[in-house]
């Protein structure tokens, strides 16, 4: 049950509301039920949920039902715009210190990923910023914290500074701003021990190092995988250290990620940028639009049909399916439609927006590969005009040519050959197929 | 109250060892406690009678506590079902029926013997401990290893993390602190290597127990739960019957994704028991509860603290006396 899209069960639910012209009462009931349960499973704490869900139903009931959408498309909507704006706008920028050099503290509880983040933030602000960041070690309890932080700064070849697990961690923070200070670093970032925030010790500790620093960001580091807990953390931190930003952790995992809207709605601090792998150059600006998709859940049919109709030119799918029935579909034509699919966004996002995709044996593991697609084109793109039109035309010579030119192996530019071919033949039967039907032309060739 | 007799029983066994336990779990599970069953007294008081405003708000007290949308959902249904069966109508009377009930999703048909651990008389035991990244497996493989030396076992540790930075100093200063050895190699080199040495070595000197590290890792990755499998296999390969315990480490502050923690590292290492840790923060582990409804995974050992002594046998009568004591210190 954990797994199922928000889509899939709403979509037994929307079969069951016949809308005509507007939303019913009973047409929200039904849908915000799904959609507390929904967001309920994606860890978005029970009081936050609650909320929203009263904005919605409020919002919801009475409202006309557009054209192209059912009323439970409808409701859909109006979630989803509630959800992006409860996350508010894009924020990722960094403070800057009016005197150099600008203090950024890291805290946390124990294993939320400070440590990557301190090092992944230092490569941000120099690779995106040219900065130059000096790396503060001030976590002397955990064993070798200290060690994987200069590990870290050897990694970057950036400079870290430590006092070893003796010194006292305001100390060390107060003597590396000076150093900073001297060997001119124009941003510092400090490393800081995990602690429960329940610890009033090590809390005060973290108050004691703001009050030395001064410290122009405080981010908080939570795990996304963080349960109902994630508002409880997330108050004590902002109550105490009054903190200007939070780094979400880990979401390239499977989690939905509802601690995100949790910490946005009992903060209003801003959620700046997010984990995305264990590199040291996996951390990207926060989306808060595509969080709240993922939190409503996998299969998130209105945003696929929203962005097929945005991106698919009617036209250009009328001609394609023309170019299909008649068995005259060329590489120029398989380019275009990829061009088409690559618009709607990253090909793993509308994977998951399709209902069900994730529970297809095949696909649920099957990591698409966008090096592969770029690959595809540039075999493509490296073919001439006559052989885009005729594949027959091929031969070891072209296909050497092609695959030099591409900067890919003949084996590879093979293995398109046949793939293509493939295609051809099981379009043909899909168009065959479809001729029994009422004849309503495919909307989307590459599903 | 069948099971607090049986774990007073158990208590008095071994008493000045037992209420420093006692104490602990007490103290770790402070937080807990008083804000789940706080929240139980809270609801009775408030709610006299038993209708659906009153399982609206059990309902939110035990999905606040990560408890999972589902069991309490299913546990809801059996509630209602039961307060219908037995006439209730007063909701102090209901109280007895929910811990009964919660008590009976932790156990299931299960008998309550699989919280020890596997290990060997005379032979290596091996363990291996998987979890995602920062649910604290080195330091659970630090605090394990005290204990274990602590009964008199000769420990080995394999460094078996090659890949997150200061993985390896990590284990190698836990191995001081609880007095073991440590086998390791380079950061980078392949984990297999490396648990392949860890067996060689602790065969060589007669260890009784070797406990295996493993790189943190999303469980969506499929490349790194490969490589996860691949050093069970090794282990498999080279000692009979191994590994002994698979241990899943789990953060008790995680929310759902747990649930999809232990399916996936089950499927790849066949886990055989939990490392519940972070429990002496405010999350409530309900989570745990989850787990074994769903997936009939035991929580072997409790963190309950950064101290080498803070990790606990996992006792589910303590534990469910944790949550319950103030209910059941009211009668």
């Amino acid at each position: 049950m954990a797994f199922e899209g928000l889509a899939d069960r709403l979509q037994s639910t929307i079969k069951k509301i016949t809308g005509k012209g507007k939303v019913s009462e009973q047409d929200v009931k039904e849908m915000t039920r799904e959609v507390r349960l929904a967001l309920l499973e994606a860890d978005v704490n029970y009081k936050v949920v609650k909320d929203l869900i009263k904005r919605i139903k409020e919002r919801a009931v009475g409202q006309e039902v557009m054209e192209s959408l059912t009323p439970g498309q409808q409701v859909i909507k109006v979630v989803k715009e509630e959800l992006t704006a409860l996350m508010g706008g894009e924020q990722s920028k960094i403070a800057v210190a009016d005197k150099a050099p600008t203090v950024i503290m890291m805290t946390g509880l124990q294993g939320a990923g400070k440590t990557t983040t301190t090092g992944k933030l230092a490569n941000l602000l120099r690779k995106k910023h040219n900065r130059s960041p000096l790396l503060v070690a001030c976590d002397i309890y955990r064993p070798a914290a200290i060690q994987q932080l200069e590990t870290l700064g050897k990694q970057l070849d950036l400079p870290v500074f430590s006092m070893g697990t003796d010194a006292n961690p305001v100390d060390i923070a107060q003597k590396a701003i000076e150093k900073a200070k001297e060997e001119h670093h124009d941003y510092v970032i400090i490393d800081t021990a995990g602690r429960l925030h329940v610890d009033s010790e090590l809390m005060q500790e973290l108050e004691e190092i703001k009050s030395v620093v001064k410290p122009d960001e405080i981010y908080l580091v939570v795990d996304s995988m963080t349960g109902q807990d994630a508002v409880n953390v997330a108050e004590s931190f902002n109550e105490q250290l009054d903190i200007t930003g939070v780094v979400l952790t880990k979401l390239d995992g499977d989690t939905r990620g509802g601690a995100a809207l949790s910490i946005k709605a009992v903060t209003d601090k801003p959620i700046k940028f997010a984990g995305m792998g264990e590199k040291l150059d996996q951390l990207e600006a926060f989306h808060p639009d595509r969080m709240a998709s993922r939190i409503l859940g996998m299969g998130d049919v209105l945003s696929l049909i929203e962005k097929a109709q945005t991106n698919v030119d009617e036209k250009q799918a009328k001609e394609l399916e023309e170019k299909m029935k008649n068995m005259s579909f060329t590489f120029d034509d398989f380019l275009e439609q990829m061009g088409q699919v690559k618009k709607m966004g990253p090909l793993d996002d509308l994977m998951s927006m399709i209902p069900g995709a994730n529970k297809m044996k095949g696909l649920k593991n099957a990591q698409i590969d966008e090096k592969q697609i770029s690959h595809v084109e540039a075999i493509i793109q490296s073919m001439t005009k006559n052989e885009r039109q005729d594949p027959s035309l091929m031969n070891a010579s072209r296909k050497k040519r092609i695959a030099k030119g591409s900067g890919t192996s003949v084996s590879q530019v093979n293995r398109l050959l046949k793939q293509f071919e493939e295609m051809k033949k099981m379009m043909k039967q899909m168009t065959n197929m479809q001729k029994g039907k009422k004849g309503k032309g495919m909307k989307f060739p590459f599903m | 109250m069948g099971f607090m007799d049986k774990w007073k029983m158990k208590f008095q066994k071994n008493e000045e060892e037992t209420k420093e336990v006692s104490t602990k779990y007490k103290d770790g599970m402070k937080k807990t406690r008083q804000s789940f069953s706080g929240r139980i007294n809270d609801l009775i008081a408030r709610y006299r009678k038993v209708d659906e405003d009153f399982f609206e708000e059990l309902e939110e007290v035990l999905i606040t506590a990560d408890v999972g949308v589902s069991t309490v959902m299913d546990l809801i249904d059996e509630l209602k079902m039961e307060v219908k069966r037995q006439n209730i109508k007063d909701s102090k009377a209901v109280k007895d029926v929910i811990s009964e009930k919660l008590v009976e999703i932790y156990y299931g048909e299960d008998d309550e013997q699989t919280e020890h651990l596997n290990l060997q008389e005379e032979q290596l035991s091996i363990i291996l401990v998987v979890g995602v990244n920062g649910a604290g497996k080195t330091t659970s493989i630090g605090k394990l290893a005290y204990q274990l030396k602590q009964q008199g076992k000769k420990v080995v540790l394999a460094a078996g993390d090659t890949f997150r930075a200061g993985a390896i100093e990590q284990l190698d200063i836990w191995g001081e602190r609880a007095g073991v050895d440590v086998i390791k190699q380079n950061e980078g080199s392949d984990p297999a290597a490396v648990i392949f040495d860890g067996i060689k070595s602790a065969k060589s000197r007669n260890a009784d127990v070797l406990i295996c590290d493993t790189a943190g890792r999303l469980q969506n990755k499929v490349n790194l739960m490969n490589e996860l499998a691949k050093v069970k296999r090794v282990i498999e390969r080279e000692v009979p019957g191994a590994p002994h315990e698979v241990l899943l480490v789990l953060d008790a502050t995680t929310g759902q994704n747990a649930l999809s923690q232990a399916k996936t590292f089950s499927e790849a290492t066949d886990v055989s028991g939990i490392v519940l840790t972070k429990l002496d923060g405010t999350a409530k582990g309900g989570i745990v509860l989850a787990i074994r409804h769903e997936l009939q995974l035991p929580v072997k050992y409790v963190g309950l603290g950064e101290k080498m002594e803070d990790l606990q046998e996992f006792d589910a009568h303590a534990f469910v006396y944790g949550l319950f004591a103030d209910m059941l210190e009211e009668d």
